[in-house]
């Protein structure tokens, strides 16, 4: 076949004819892949609060939407309240953050109805690999940072440096404090915000 | 056959694109602080590159010469919005792990210099083999490149411990360490050349 | 104060080329000579500014209203390409001598990672119209600077007598290397801002 002359009415003709078809293959994909995009978010996010709760058979009742500055920052909390299968509030997951070494280190936290912590993990950071990193794993239960089982509602948790009982990441204190600080915050949000409220309005302080 | 063979293995060793030609660095660099997540780059644009180097090779009597590159662009960047929704889809971990970088390919030179060196003269098979000899390449390249990260960094393998990673030297895993293994590498490279 | 913190963070703590691996080609290609260096800086500074303003209120005002988000990598590189097109035909018009000093560099800026990676960045980070303006313009001063600092370096390198197997591209990576080790240095220092400033 001879190669179409740069003439300008070919040009347009030619782009014209790509720009729609690259249009409307990106919407035929788009609208393919919507759904499990969505899906995976929700997967992901309920999966998270189903390993910090420690239970699997739960359901997420209402998600509140807190503006609040706990720590002297203005920051959104959001108050997932957990019942178990027959409905019975077991709970609340509360998404929480607090600035690291770089970036903020943004968490999931569990809590039970007395405010003791089920358990935890990581939304996202922007720590050193390998150092901050390891948060991940550090305060699980068991590991040398245990925070499960402590009730920070007597008295917030700290890193053994300044004086508290929490066992710092080896050459990640800021990381660690950042973590605690995180959870700390998002037992007083809780706290703060009615333990017991169960409905789905959003208050703002 | 025979040729088409070579083709590949010309994009695997003499014309290597990370070790040889040294494009796409940006990807090189940044995606490599594990051996998996070389290799899912790498992989990432084999796909991108396979597809772009076959319909550009189709379109290219079509295509006037003047509106060429912009032509490509948007085949390109169509193909790599495709994989994006693809990844975010059903691979989101993947996603999780490349970023940003799964956008970028779109400007990772290997792709439009293998439309214009190749495709745009070459018919649509030799340059499906050539987008995979390329592919290959790239992928192979990553794959090490992360895996002696990982490896002098962590002191694992695709997540397998060799050893403690209280010995491993973490500098490897960061920043510096991409810039400073890819250039032992490569002067390694050039030596095996010789 | 929240300005003079992003502005400080995007040169050296998050430094594009050393610590987020955006714009690495040209930083490998055009170091050889500080004046071709700054002449590059110059021009990116210039499109990556230009550019992301242009990219943001696209994606603001013409594919959030519509639904059409998922348009944003090909919408993002068309504008890019042909806003690079369209500066090199004002400036050769309208300023001869500047175009003299930046033409050369501006075809390639289009394939720059850095300019397509910051526009995609301020979406997806949530910035404001002007921390995008501010983001994007200390980011080109951040890019400018460690591709200044490393022509030096290889203007220096150019006399030095280097093993066989390690020359060309395998000692410009290494020194590259070394170049990002210090960068590191500045790593925390966000942090310690935010609190200075009070933002934290």
């Amino acid at each position: 076949m001879k190669k179409l002359e740069s003439s300008l009415l070919n040009m347009i003709v030619v782009l014209t004819l790509v720009s729609v078809i690259t249009g409307g293959l990106l919407a035929a994909v788009n609208s393919v892949t919507e759904g499990p995009i969505q899906e995976q978010k929700d997967k992901a996010l309920a999966d998270g609060i189903k390993a910090v709760m420690g239970a699997e058979d739960i359901k997420v009742t209402a998600d509140d939407k807190v503006n609040s500055s706990v720590d002297g920052k203005d920051r959104e909390y959001i108050i997932h309240r957990v019942a178990n299968a027959s409905g019975e509030p077991i709970g609340v997951a509360v998404e929480s953050a607090s600035q690291g070494f770089s970036g903020d280190v943004k968490i999931l936290v569990g809590l039970d109805k007395e405010g003791t912590i089920k358990g935890y993990t990581i939304l996202e950071h922007a720590e050193t690999p390998g150092l901050g990193a390891r948060a991940v794993d550090w305060f699980q239960k068991d590991q040398k940072g245990d925070i499960i089982g402590q009730q920070p509602s007597k008295g917030k948790l700290t890193v053994s440096k300044d004086g508290g009982q929490i066992d710092a990441i080896t050459a990640a204190t800021i990381t660690s404090r950042a973590f605690l600080k995180a959870v700390n915050n998002a037992y007083e949000v809780y706290a703060s915000e009615g333990a017991d409220a169960q409905s789905g309005a959003t208050k703002k302080n | 056959m025979k040729n088409y063979l070579n083709i590949i293995k010309n994009g695997i060793t003499t014309e290597n694109p990370t070790f040889v030609l040294l494009l796409g660095m940006c990807p090189t660099l940044a995606t490599t602080s594990s051996a998996i997540n070389g290799m899912s780059m790498g992989l990432a644009t084999t796909f991108v590159l396979l597809c772009s180097n076959f319909v550009i090779s189709c379109i290219k009597s079509i295509t006037p010469d003047k509106v060429r590159i912009p032509v490509f662009v948007a085949v390109i960047a169509s193909f790599v919005t495709i994989l994006q929704m693809l990844i975010k889809a059903y691979l989101p971990a993947i996603d999780a792990s490349l970023g940003i970088f799964i956008p970028l390919i779109v400007v990772n030179c290997i792709i439009l210099g293998r439309a214009e060196a190749f495709a745009c003269k070459n018919d649509p098979l030799s340059s499906i083999f050539d987008g995979l000899g390329m592919g290959i390449g790239f992928t192979i390249a990553l794959t090490l490149l992360g895996a002696v990260r990982e490896l002098l960094g962590t002191g694992k393998i695709f997540d397998f411990t060799l050893y403690s990673d209280n010995f491993g030297m973490l500098l490897f895993v960061l920043a510096p360490g991409a810039f400073i293994t890819l250039g032992y590498l490569i002067a390694i490279v050039n030596k095996l050349k010789k | 104060m929240a300005y003079i913190l992003i502005f400080i963070t995007a040169i050296f703590v998050n430094n594009i080329v050393l610590s987020q691996f955006l714009g690495i080609c040209p930083f490998l290609g055009v170091s050889k000579k500080v004046d071709t260096a700054l002449g590059m800086s110059a021009a990116v500074a210039f499109v990556l500014t230009l550019a992301t303003v242009v990219t943001y209120l696209i994606q603001k005002y013409v594919l959030d209203p519509n639904g059409l988000g998922y348009l944003q990598t090909l919408a993002f590189i068309l504008i890019i390409a042909s806003l690079v097109q369209m500066v090199e035909i004002i400036l050769k018009k309208v300023s001869p001598p500047l175009y003299q000093a930046l033409g050369i560099f501006l075809p390639l800026i289009t394939t720059n990672c850095a300019v397509l990676g910051v526009a995609i960045l301020v979406i997806q980070n949530d910035m404001t119209l002007l921390e995008s303006v501010v983001y994007a313009f200390s980011t080109a001063l951040g890019f400018g600077l460690a591709l200044t600092v490393f022509a030096g370096i290889r203007e220096q390198l150019e006399l030095v007598d280097v093993p066989k197997g390690m020359q060309g591209m395998a000692i410009v990576l290494v020194t590259a290397g070394l170049l990002s080790l210090a960068f590191m240095g500045f790593s925390g220092v966000d942090g310690g801002l935010k609190i200075l400033f009070g933002l934290e």
